[in-house]
């Protein structure tokens, strides 16, 4: 590799020749403060729209200083990071950044998680020397997703991922100058708009200008309500992530003390996501192999690829975008719909408990989960399957609120029935996982042989999008993975061009899959830790005895005693749902 | 039909000659003439002002264009005796300058204009008549696009649209760029307040920017031209439609021009009118149908640029020269302007100026040149304060600047630029702050937003200067400023926020002293910033009748009857009402 | 139309421009005319250059004056709008500013017609690049 010399701080270097100045002063320990850059190593997405002008450095024979973040590093060059003009640029630059923010720092719920908050102390900002008029808009609800307009810093980072990862197109800037906002066109609200909901925008958000809906008040009603039987799932991504909340490394698995910790939070039941997940696959694949069969009989009006369902982003965003190809996609619910579905029944009559009096409350790493509870389709008589839906970060807050001491829980079971699960559950939380779930369980009742070998290694990785042929007993399974949105675009427009060549296809909205959802932990740009995330589960999926999901114990009474086989008609009303048209959703209503 | 006089005085009506003579000249010279009996060979009559304010009264005898200046009564019968009857021209009165564009009425040299008001723009033959089209000739079947090219650096062309890049070399970088598509691009995206020379060009002269454009197609390996027009220019947008049509049914762009191998075609993009889609990344964003931002720069256009080929930006003036060089050749552009800025440059003057116009001067000319001699003078007769120069962008130059001769770096190093040729005169009713204000203002309102020094800066600096236009402001403030100032400039993404602080920081320097009335003396020096005014009660016209007392809002009137009353600046509210209500003029306001 | 497709067509069109231009062919006479020049870009159009041009192309016919009026881009003479550059055969040409209704009818009754210079003359101040 080419190298050149440069100098930082009278000190000289040699750097691979394309380096940008920020990575270079990083590769010699020299840290330059940066606010909306973001580098996600591992998704291969570099945002550095150059607006903050927070990493201006000099360098020696230009006029102005230059952004580190987009400068690429030349022969001989000079540069310059502690000048008295560098440290004052970047200061005056930052005030006038808080001098448009409001200064509610106390009460804000990015409050310790706030990177502009960061900023302004690693600066050592200890006057607002600038003043002026603020920036006001309306607060945005949206069924998951809080616009809080005055609160951004207009770093883009929420575009970047919106419009280049996920190309739901969703969010622009608009307006000019010191009016200019990222907002849906026409400045209408995101429900109004060809939002899905996954959440990117809130993930990669510095400040608290795009939060989650927050429903941890309503919960703890609920909680407190001694006629109410609350009922708790948690999603497999959850135990891989919510640890870092209280201090542990990225990639700890802490499911044990989080289901202690519900428990101490007051839940009556506390059940696992997983255990739905299972329930998904009996379902899911039934229905790949029904398609499949029928395929390789000759039927020309079957529609293959099968592309999965579990994934409210997703879903939202065919209905939106793919409207012609809304038949392709598994019927089958979700894990969270069929959890809620089969707990306000199932349970219901076990526990003895009427729907009305039974409260479900979902913990997911997933902000599209929040609006996917409120789908109209997921409600019996008004009553919904799943009543509400915390992120991971809320159950965090939950639990520091309540003054639990999460650190020195002792581990706690889940409940049964609706705790028991497979590995096959537990990897739904990374990219890849569910279709290897639908794999290990597809092989054994297409093929009628046992799969002793339940790794496909094949299938899993961070590649936007991978591919892999399984051997179904000599006949080959052609599997696509895509998650990123913008990467299910991709596959979606192959298909519609008749050129797929899949049989089945996972697709999962968030990059990482629900292990990096819009409802975890912020990465603040550190992508390893998605790696992290995606480690612990398949070390979980390892750490099972049992891995396929129809070999679930609590499935297989399941079934027997309440659902009878997989697309059955019980199953069918419970475990499946149909889709919508949204293309014409979009409503511009003129003033 | 010939001019019927022998000779003709044209005597400028312009007012500062008028009141100079104090007399009606023209009434004068002819009744002197029927006393010399020429009254049916030589007449007078009134011209539209020529220029020359400061040394009036002036007239020119036509037609053997001789200017004389300062003439008074007594001077008359000189010129009809020597001039008029002897041919003797009475040298005395000669306006004479040192400048050898001028004595003859030739400050102006019009290049990029060469066309502009003598042919009919919607007709191709007019311009072919003028030399049109042979500059395209010569390239294609003379000059190899590499000899094209090296002329157009010889020149020593530099960009007009401000930026004052060597022309040639942006040619040279494009055509050494490799790529199966490459794109012309002539940026008509004017915005500056108060220049107008891109629309005139393109309204009276659309042609000579076709053939330049294809010039450039062929020097540097493109065949696609576009032109980013502003929407605002219906008619240039009419006109240059016409002569696209024109030149392509007579062979001129299309395929085998001139019956060689080279094609060029061009198509027309409208922006919508935003300042920033004048920066050349904004620019192209917006013809890709994107928000119009610019980008950071490298890459280059001339390395990516629209839809990521290779892609070369020039302004309609930079192309509006391109012909004549072509023609005349290098060496004959060399020969004008300064060292380091070659060539003409037209500007747009407007402001407190008698003849708010559209100039063309050599690089070079200095500012005393341009404001009294083309531009004759300041309006009324005051007194020159400043010039904004380079719009809103730019800076003020002051009378010290006057025989500053205009080229890039002069005005740079003058703390302004060239930008794009607006002149925008100031007199000493001005408020320097308030100017600073105003172009703030369009600043403010034309940032883009995506950085934020731009964005929430030359608000801050805007609210600043509001404040203390409205006298509330501090030295404090004036501190902060000119900190914010300098950072903005230092730290902001493209052309705008680089250069939006100029005009305060450029006051700041010459004007402190404005500044520091508003702030520590409580005053407006030049009357503008209303907010300053002071109501006051004239001793001599009081009578003490109380009724401004009574009528006043806020009790600030203090008195008693028949005694003369006080107005509490504290408490008062610059109602004006006791004012109003004051039937002996004894309320007024300074 | 003829397409250009040499230098020598260019040369060859050119010259029948100019011919044509330089003369009008009227009652089988070789007579030069007079040439009208309105300045009509937006500013002019703006301040009524249509208005006058309009007029000179209906009133010159009925006055009997064989003059080619033509359009034409800005001036310069912001200041002076609407402006017109005349040029009689054989002279330099003479531009005119302020030219309302009431101007162009004395223009041509007096300038045209009899060759008297009117009021309103803007002397020209540039040299050109020809």
């Amino acid at each position: 590799m080419d190298t050149i010399n440069i100098k930082i701080d009278n000190k000289n270097f040699q750097v691979p020749k394309g380096t940008s100045i920020l990575d270079a002063a990083k590769s010699v320990g020299v840290k330059i403060p940066t606010l909306c850059y973001m580098h996600l190593h591992d998704l291969n997405t570099t945002h550095k729209p150059t607006g903050c002008r927070i990493c201006v450095v000099e360098v020696e024979g230009r006029k102005n200083l230059v952004p580190a973040c987009a400068t690429e590093c030349t022969q001989g060059m000079v540069i310059k990071n502690q000048t008295i003009r560098v440290l004052n640029s970047r200061k005056t630059v930052l005030e006038l950044i808080l001098s448009d923010h409001p200064s509610d720092c106390l009460i804000c719920a990015k409050n310790g998680d706030c990177d502009l908050q960061s900023m302004a102390q690693e600066m050592g900002i200890r006057h607002y020397h600038y003043k002026g008029e603020k920036s006001t808009y309306i607060k945005d609800r949206s069924p998951a997703i809080r616009r809080d307009m005055d609160k951004c810093i207009s770093c883009r980072r929420c575009l970047t991922m919106c419009n280049d990862i996920q190309t739901v197109g969703a969010l622009s800037a608009i307006n000019r100058g010191f009016m200019s906002v990222v907002a849906p066109a026409f400045q209408m609200n995101l429900e109004e708009s060809v939002c899905t909901y996954c959440g990117q925008c809130v993930a990669v958000c510095p400040t608290a200008a795009l939060t989650e809906i927050d429903h941890t008040k309503t919960v703890i009603r609920h909680l407190a309500d001694p006629s109410k039987t609350v009922v708790v799932q948690t999603a497999p991504a959850v135990r891989a992530a919510l640890g870092e909340e209280f201090g542990y490394e990225p990639g700890t698995l802490v499911t044990g003390k989080m289901t202690a910790a519900l428990k101490d939070l007051g839940f009556d039941h506390v059940f696992d996501t997983d255990f739905a997940a299972d329930l998904t696959i009996m379902e899911e694949s039934a229905e790949l192999l029904d398609r499949l069969t029928r395929h390789l009989n000759g039927d020309k009006t079957v529609k293959l690829p099968l592309l999965t369902s579990c994934c409210p982003g997703w879903v939202s965003f065919f209905e939106h975008q793919f409207p012609d190809m809304k038949d392709i996609p598994s019927t089958a619910r979700s894990p969270q719909q069929m959890f809620g579905a089969i707990a306000k029944t199932y349970l219901a009559d076990k526990l003895g408990v009427k729907r009305e009096d039974m409260v479900v409350v979902s913990i997911m790493p997933c902000l599209a989960k929040k609006y996917e509870s409120s789908r109209d389709e997921f409600k019996t008589n008004g009553n919904p399957d799943v009543d509400f839906v915390l992120s991971t970060r809320e159950l965090a807050r939950l639990i520091k609120q309540a003054g639990i001491d999460f650190k020195s829980l002792e581990h706690a079971d889940f409940d049964h029935p609706m705790g028991e699960s497979t590995g096959a559950g537990v990897i739904f939380g990374t990219t890849g996982g569910v279709i290897e779930a639908a794999v290990r369980t597809a092989y054994e009742i297409f093929t009628k042989q046992k799969l002793h070998k339940v790794d496909f290694q094949q299938l899993r990785g961070m590649e936007w999008i991978r591919e892999s042929t399984i051997d179904f007993n000599g006949i080959p399974i052609k599997i696509g993975i895509a998650h990123g949105l913008g990467n299910a675009r991709k596959l979606l427009e192959e298909i519609r061009a008749g050129k797929s060549q899949y049989h089945a296809i996972e697709i999962m909205a968030c990059p990482g899959g629900c292990i990096g959802g819009g409802g975890q932990p912020l990465h603040h740009g550190d992508s390893n830790i998605l790696l992290a995330r995606q480690k612990a589960l398949y070390t979980a999926d390892k750490a099972n005895i049992i891995r396929k999901s129809h070999e679930n114990p609590s499935i297989k009474k399941l079934y027997a005693e309440f659902l009878g086989s997989p697309m059955s008609k019980k199953s069918h009303e419970l475990l499946h749902t149909h889709y919508f048209d949204k293309s014409n959703h979009v409503k511009i209503t003129e003033e | 039909m010939s001019i019927k006089f022998r000779k003709n005085l044209l005597v400028c009506s312009g007012k500062s000659c008028q009141d100079a003579s104090n007399f009606d000249l023209v009434d004068f010279i002819n009744t002197k003439l029927k006393d010399y009996n020429l009254e049916h060979e030589i007449q007078a009559v009134q011209s539209v002002c020529f220029n020359k304010c400061t040394i009036g009264p002036n007239m020119i005898v036509y037609p053997d264009n001789v200017e004389y200046s300062t003439i008074t009564k007594d001077d008359i019968d000189d010129i009809i005796i020597e001039h008029l009857l002897n041919n003797r021209i009475v040298e005395r009165l000669v306006y004479n300058d040192k400048n050898k564009f001028s004595g003859t009425n030739k400050k102006q040299y019009r290049i990029a204009l060469r066309n502009c008001g003598f042919i009919d723009p919607e007709e191709i033959k007019d311009y072919i008549e003028n030399d049109g089209y042979d500059a395209l000739a010569k390239c294609l079947t003379e000059f190899t696009p590499e000899a094209a090219t090296q002329e157009i650096i010889k020149s020593g062309l530099r960009g007009r649209g401000g930026g004052g890049f060597p022309t040639g070399i942006k040619w040279e970088i494009t055509s050494k760029s490799i790529s199966d598509q490459k794109y012309v691009v002539c940026n008509a995206d004017e915005g500056d307040p108060g220049a107008f020379m891109d629309r005139s060009i393109l309204e009276g002269d659309p042609h000579s920017i076709i053939e330049a454009m294809a010039i450039c197609g062929y020097c540097i390996g493109a065949n696609k031209g576009i032109v980013y027009i502003r929407a605002e220019y219906p008619l240039a947008i009419k006109r240059l439609k016409i002569a696209l049509e024109q030149a392509k049914d007579y062979g001129l762009l299309g395929k085998n021009i001139f019956g060689t191998n080279f094609e060029f075609t061009i198509d027309i993009k409208y922006g919508a009118g935003a300042f920033v889609c004048g920066e050349e990344t904004a620019l192209i964003h917006s013809m890709e149908g994107l928000r119009g931002e610019p980008t950071l720069k490298p890459p280059y256009p001339s390395v990516s640029g629209y839809l990521e080929k290779p892609t070369n930006v020039n302004n309609v003036e930079t192309f509006a020269s391109i012909p004549a060089i072509i023609n005349k050749g290098a060496a004959w552009y060399s020969s004008i302007g300064t060292e380091k800025s070659k060539g003409t440059k037209v500007f747009a003057l407007a402001g407190k100026i008698n003849n708010v116009g559209l100039i063309e001067v050599p690089m070079g000319t200095t500012l005393r040149e341009v404001i009294y001699d083309i531009g004759g003078g300041i309006v009324d007769g005051k007194k020159f304060k400043a010039v904004q120069t380079g719009g809103p962008s730019g800076g003020c130059l002051t009378e010290k600047h006057l025989d500053f001769p205009i080229d890039f770096d002069s005005l740079t190093a003058a703390g302004s630029m060239m930008g794009s040729g607006g002149m925008i005169v100031m007199d000493e009713d001005d408020c320097m702050v308030a100017m600073a204000k105003f172009y703030l203002e369009f600043t403010v309102e034309e940032s883009c937003g995506k950085c934020a020094p731009c964005r929430i800066g030359n608000k801050r600096l805007h609210e600043m200067l509001t404040k203390i236009c409205d006298d509330n402001g501090t030295l404090e403030d004036l501190d902060l400023m000119r900190n914010l100032g300098v950072v903005i400039k230092d730290t902001s993404l493209c052309g705008l926020g680089q250069t939006s602080p100029n005009p305060i920081l450029s006051t700041m320097v010459n004007f402190y002293d404005e500044y520091h009335a508003h702030v520590v003396d409580h005053k407006c020096p030049s009357g503008q910033c209303t907010s300053f005014l002071k109501y006051y009660i004239d001793k001599e016209n009081c009578i003490g009748c109380l009724v401004c007392a009574r009528n006043c809002p806020v009790n600030a009137i203090f008195g008693e009857k028949k005694k003369l009353h006080i107005i509490n600046r504290e408490i008062c509210i610059k109602c004006g009402i006791c004012m109003e209500k004051c039937k002996f003029d004894a309320i007024y306001l300074k | 139309m003829a397409q250009i497709k040499s230098v020598d067509d260019l040369k060859k069109i050119r010259a029948s421009i100019q011919e044509k231009n330089q003369k009008a062919v009227a009652n089988n006479d070789n007579m030069e005319i007079i040439k009208i020049n309105v300045a009509m870009a937006t500013c002019g159009i703006a301040s009524g250059a249509k208005t006058v041009m309009n007029f000179l192309i209906e009133e010159l016919p009925k006055r009997n004056i064989i003059a080619n009026v033509k359009q034409t881009g800005c001036m310069g003479y912001c200041y002076a709008e609407p402006t017109l550059e005349i040029t009689l055969p054989n002279e330099n040409p003479m531009v005119f500013g302020y030219v309302d209704l009431k101007k162009a009818d004395e223009i041509i009754e007096k300038f045209i017609k009899k060759g008297e210079l009117v009021d309103g003359i803007i002397p020209i101040n540039y040299e050109l690049a020809k």
